[in-house]
Parts: structure tokens; C-alpha cells; sequence
């Protein structure tokens, strides 16, 4: 009998994986089961009444998709506000991306700029959110200084009073506190490519574009699929700047209003309609949760299946031992 | 020959300037709102009005005493964002790295599945369960406490699979047999041995934790009504309302106050953080 010495540590994972799971159940697990009851069911107002289940369980989430105009324009705002920010945005990453690793370039200072362009990123956004709209504001705001000094208006704009100008301003911002962090991940990206690959293209006399465009952009195909992803699962929440870049949040004419400014709205202002703001959210949740599985059924990557196979080996191995024994 | 040589050289010069006039221009383009809000916040509201500078001004003083002759209190809000901030980074990275420690060292029957469960859950929303959450706070009492924004940090999904990585990659089975030869208890060879060891994973996770935190206004937003409990980014937003319309010199002072911690952790950290974040994106 072997088993006498040795102490079984299995137990040591369950134990140590206990707070995890603990804290998950109440804090996000239960909340999320919660939040899709509210949504089937009349809770609404400050003051707790008992609540009820819908007669048809699916109205909120019926009146939300059929009848609400403000939700579905919060939905396509949050797609417009994303793709305008997103497209600029790995544009000019993938651009600064090919000159910072041009070998032949040398780029000096790349350490400083990527400090600066990254900057912005670390500053919270509720900041960036009312510094852009103290700039922008009228009639004598820094940015209408600037544009009476340069002679480009002749009088004071109302930026914020403009629904196409308040989006772009919006999508701006977001770009601007993302493209650097963008374009550390796809530099960090092109230095994981294997160099032979690069000395290959510039043996066979490959110029910049060619080489950017057959060996570092197909190689860094993954990893774009991994940001445009978490960009999009981000982008869905985007809640810091348009909730406090314009008063009243989402404004002008609901140009900028979000799922999650509308979200907020419908819970914590004027009727407090917790059942229609969680409705909203389980179908966030859904949009979210399909996204997440996109990726992880894209990048479903070869080392995980090496690894399982490995294992199975090595069980079947120890199996074969103790069958031995 | 000689003549094709230099003109590509030429060119390439020429190409390389545009280049750094571009990487110059994002970096101003990156300063230079920032710049302003410091400038504009040592600046009188007449003289913000009555055009743009780039060179500070004298009035630094009264801006900070009508700033805080109103509601705002950058003290009492930093230092409500600071208990939050610290704490549940401080459980975040190490329950994190206990629970990392669990999935890589033990070979326990769930092991594979909590992991893909962990993937699962990485990618969740917080908005998507901020309604029953903050409903589930109220019924507890905990609305307007700091225990509901820090105690969720135990469980961050995203912070296990990189810790996992990092161990992954570094730890050797070996350590951990020894101090079990050398009589040690599991937990204690992961806070005595283990712990230490993993202090640049722990070091960079936890700025990114903490500035999360300190960013995060969604969650305190929804949870703190009570103005003595408010966080930096909550105050923040009062800079939006009528208080403080025409104060431009004290908006600008505020915002400056709650950018400036940020500031001072970035150009103090900047080389951890932008390598923290090439990490991130280079999951293979």
C-alpha cells in the first residue's frame, strides 16, 4: 500500500478556489439571475411595493424591442458611436503600428510617444468627459477661442446643440483615449511575429508595404480579431462620456445616448422603471454574451486542444500505472 | 545607380519627417486638452473667457476657494476613492493570485471546467447585472457602504487568467515540493513563497486594478447618494450642474484635482504600464 505517505493536495484547488466562487455567486451570479427576473416582472418606483410577474412575462422586453423609439435609437447610437471611433481607431494604430516596427524607418522617441498616445487612456473618462465639454462650450470656450483666432467662424458655434457634431465629438473622444492602447497591443503583437519571417520578405526583395501588407498584417490576425472584440464588448457599455459629456445625458435630441446612459436613465431618473432598465440589460447581456462566444469560437486556439490532449495522455498514462501496479 | 540610391534616401528622409511630424502632432494632440485644463485652472473665469493661453496665471487661489466654498470636496472625494481603489485592489490581485495558484499547482477534478467557466465570465458587462445588483445592495443595506464596490474585487476573471499565465509560464513544481519536504503547509508556502515570487504580475495587475477603480464611475454612481460618501468620478459630474456655470477657473481647478493622482501613478509607472499593456494583448 503506496497510498499511506503520500496526502492527497487535490483538495488544496477546490479550497483555494473558494473565495472566487463564493464572491461570484453573490456579487455577479445572483445579481444577473435577478436582474433577468426584474425584467419579467412590474418592479418600478422608489418605494419597495410588492412585485409581481407580468401576466406575459415578455412585455418589457416586447415594449423595449417594439415600442420604445428611445432604446432603439440608444442601440444603433451605441453601434454608430463604436464604429466611428473603432474604424479611425485601428487605422491609425495599424499605421503607427507599421512605423514603429520598421526596422529600415528607426523611429526615434517611439518610448515618449507611446507614453503620450497612451496617455489619455489612464485618465478617468468622466474627467475627459466635462474637460471636453468645458472646451467645447459656448459661447466662449476654448475651442470657439481658437476657432475666432484662427478666423474659421465668424461666430461662436454651439457644438453641443448640433446632433451630428455632439456624435462626433463623442466618437472622438473615445478614439482618442483608445487608439494608443490599440497600438501598443498590435506593436506588442508584431514583435511575437517569428523575425525569419521578416528576414524571408527582405530577402526576396519584399518593400515595406509588401511586407506590412503579406507578413505582419495576416500574422497579426488574431489578435485584431481579439481587440476588435473587447472593443466591442466595451463599446456596448459605453456609458462615462455620454453620460456626463452632455446635460441632459444623451443629448441633444438623444444623438448621444447610449444603451447604458439609457439604462441608467430608465432606473435611477424620473419614473425609476427597474423592470424596463433590466430588461434593456439581459438584452445587452445576450448581444455581449453571443459577441464573447464569436471570439472564443474564433480564437478557440490550438494550444488549449494541445493541452487537453495532453493531458488525456497523461491520465491515460497514470491509469496504465496503476493498472500496473 | 549611385543617383537611384540617394533619391531613395532622399525619400525616405522625406517619408521620415512626415512620420514625426504625425507622432508629434498625436502627442500635442494628446498634451494639449490637458494642458489647458491645468493652465485654465490657475486662470480667473473673465480671463478664460476672453480668450485661449498656454502660460498659467495667478489666480490658482480663489479658484480653489470658490471651488470649495460649494459642494465639492476633492479631499473627502480622493480620499473616498482612495479606500475603495486600495482595497479592492488589494484583494483583487491576491485573491487572483490564490485562485491562479489553485488552478496551475493542484490537479483537482474541476479543474479544467472552473477555468473555461472563468473564460466564460471575463467578457460579461457589469451593466448587465448593475439593476439586480444595486436592488440586492438596497435590500442589505449596503447602498451608500464601500463594501459592495470592493468585495466584488475578490472575484476578477479577467485578473485569475493572467496571473494564470504568469505562473504558467514561470513557476517550477519544484519550489513547491521543497517547502513541502521542508514541512511547510500548503497556504503558507503560497504567502511565504509563492506570493513573493510573483511580485511583477502582482505589481502590474494591481496599477491596472486600481486604476480601474478609480476610474469607475458606473457602479459608485448607481450605489452612493449620500454626498460625504461621493468618489472623485461622482464629484466630477457635479461639475456639470448649475453650482458652478459661470465658475469656469473653478471647474477647471476640479478637474485638474481629480486628473492630477493619475498623472503623478502614470509618469511614475509609465514604463510598467504600457509594458502591462502589451502583455494584455498577447494572449498565446
Amino acid at each position: 500500500m503506496r497510498r499511506k505517505g503520500t496526502i492527497n493536495y487535490a483538495k488544496y484547488g477546490y479550497i483555494f478556489s473558494i473565495p472566487f466562487v463564493l464572491v461570484f455567486l453573490v456579487f455577479a451570479l445572483y445579481p444577473t439571475l435577478y436582474t433577468a427576473f426584474i425584467g419579467f416582472t412590474d418592479m418600478k418606483g422608489v418605494i419597495p411595493k410588492p412585485v409581481h410577474i407580468l401576466d406575459n412575462p415578455f412585455q418589457n422586453f416586447k415594449e423595449l424591442i417594439f415600442d420604445n423609439a428611445s432604446f432603439r435609437q440608444s442601440l444603433s447610437n451605441t453601434f454608430i458611436l463604436w464604429i466611428t471611433n473603432f474604424i479611425p481607431q485601428i487605422a491609425l494604430a495599424l499605421l503607427l503600428t507599421a512605423w514603429f516596427t520598421n526596422q529600415r524607418l528607426n523611429i526615434k522617441g517611439q518610448g515618449m510617444f507611446k507614453v503620450l498616445l497612451y496617455m489619455p487612456n489612464i485618465i478617468t473618462a468622466s474627467t475627459i468627459a466635462v474637460l471636453f465639454s468645458t472646451l467645447f462650450a459656448f459661447p466662449m470656450g476654448p475651442v470657439n477661442s481658437l476657432f475666432d483666432a484662427l478666423g474659421w467662424s465668424d461666430a461662436p458655434i454651439q457644438f453641443l446643440q448640433q446632433k451630428n457634431t455632439a456624435r462626433g465629438i463623442v466618437s472622438f473622444i473615445q478614439f482618442w483615449m483608445w487608439y494608443g492602447n490599440t497600438m501598443i497591443i498590435l506593436i506588442a503583437g508584431v514583435m511575437g511575429i517569428n523575425p525569419a519571417l521578416f528576414e524571408a520578405a527582405a530577402i526576396d526583395g519584399a518593400s515595406g508595404f509588401q511586407t506590412f501588407f503579406r507578413v505582419t498584417l495576416p500574422s497579426l490576425r488574431t489578435i485584431m480579431l481579439f481587440t476588435l472584440i473587447t472593443s466591442m464588448v466595451g463599446g456596448l457599455q459605453m456609458f462615462d462620456i455620454p453620460q456626463l459629456f452632455i446635460t441632459p445625458a444623451g443629448g441633444p435630441d438623444n444623438a448621444t445616448l447610449t444603451t447604458s446612459v439609457f439604462i441608467y436613465g430608465q432606473a435611477f431618473k424620473g419614473a425609476y422603471m427597474y423592470n424596463k432598465a433590466a430588461a434593456a440589460s439581459m438584452i445587452m447581456f445576450v448581444i455581449a454574451a453571443a459577441l464573447a462566444a464569436l471570439m472564443f469560437y474564433l480564437m478557440r486556439d490550438r494550444s488549449e486542444g494541445q493541452l487537453r490532449k495532453k493531458l488525456r495522455a497523461q491520465k491515460k498514462a497514470a491509469k496504465a500505472a496503476a493498472r500496473g501496479m | 545607380m549611385a543617383n537611384s540610391v540617394t533619391a531613395a534616401k532622399a525619400t525616405r528622409g522625406i517619408n521620415k519627417t512626415i512620420i514625426y511630424i504625425v507622432c508629434i502632432g498625436l502627442a500635442v494632440l494628446s498634451i494639449l486638452p490637458f494642458w489647458i485644463m491645468f493652465v485654465n485652472a490657475t486662470r480667473s473665469t473673465a480671463e478664460i473667457q476672453s480668450g485661449l493661453s498656454l502660460l498659467p496665471s495667478t489666480h490658482l487661489k480663489t479658484n480653489w476657494d470658490v471651488l470649495t466654498s460649494k459642494s465639492f470636496d476633492p479631499l473627502k472625494g480622493f480620499l473616498n476613492s482612495f479606500i475603495i481603489s486600495a482595497s479592492s485592489t488589494a484583494l483583487s490581485v491576491y485573491f487572483s493570485a490564490l485562485t491562479a495558484y489553485g488552478l496551475v499547482v493542484y490537479n483537482w477534478k474541476w479543474r479544467q471546467a472552473f477555468f473555461t467557466f472563468i473564460l466564460c465570465v471575463m467578457l460579461i458587462p457589469t451593466q448587465a447585472s448593475a439593476i439586480g445588483f444595486y436592488k440586492f445592495m438596497y435590500q442589505l443595506h449596503l447602498n451608500n457602504s464601500f463594501l459592495p464596490l470592493i468585495l466584488p474585487a475578490i472575484a476578477a476573471p479577467a485578473m485569475v487568467f493572467f496571473m494564470r499565465q504568469y505562473l504558467l509560464s514561470t513557476l517550477s513544481l519544484e519550489i513547491v515540493e521543497a517547502s513541502r519536504i521542508d514541512g511547510s503547509g500548503e497556504f503558507a508556502t503560497f504567502n511565504r513563497i509563492i506570493l513573493p515570487l510573483m511580485t511583477p504580475a502582482l505589481a502590474t495587475q494591481a496599477i491596472f486594478a486600481f486604476v480601474a477603480s478609480w476610474n469607475n464611475l458606473f457602479m459608485p454612481l448607481i450605489l452612493l447618494t449620500d454626498k460625504s460618501k461621493y468618489t472623485l468620478p461622482i464629484m466630477v459630474s457635479l461639475l456639470r450642474g448649475d453650482i458652478y456655470k459661470t465658475e469656469f477657473g473653478s471647474i477647471y481647478m476640479g478637474l485638474a484635482l481629480t486628473a492630477l493622482p493619475l498623472f503623478v501613478i502614470y509618469f511614475l509607472l509609465s514604463r510598467y504600464i504600457i509594458a502591462g499593456v502589451a502583455l494584455g494583448g498577447v494572449k498565446e
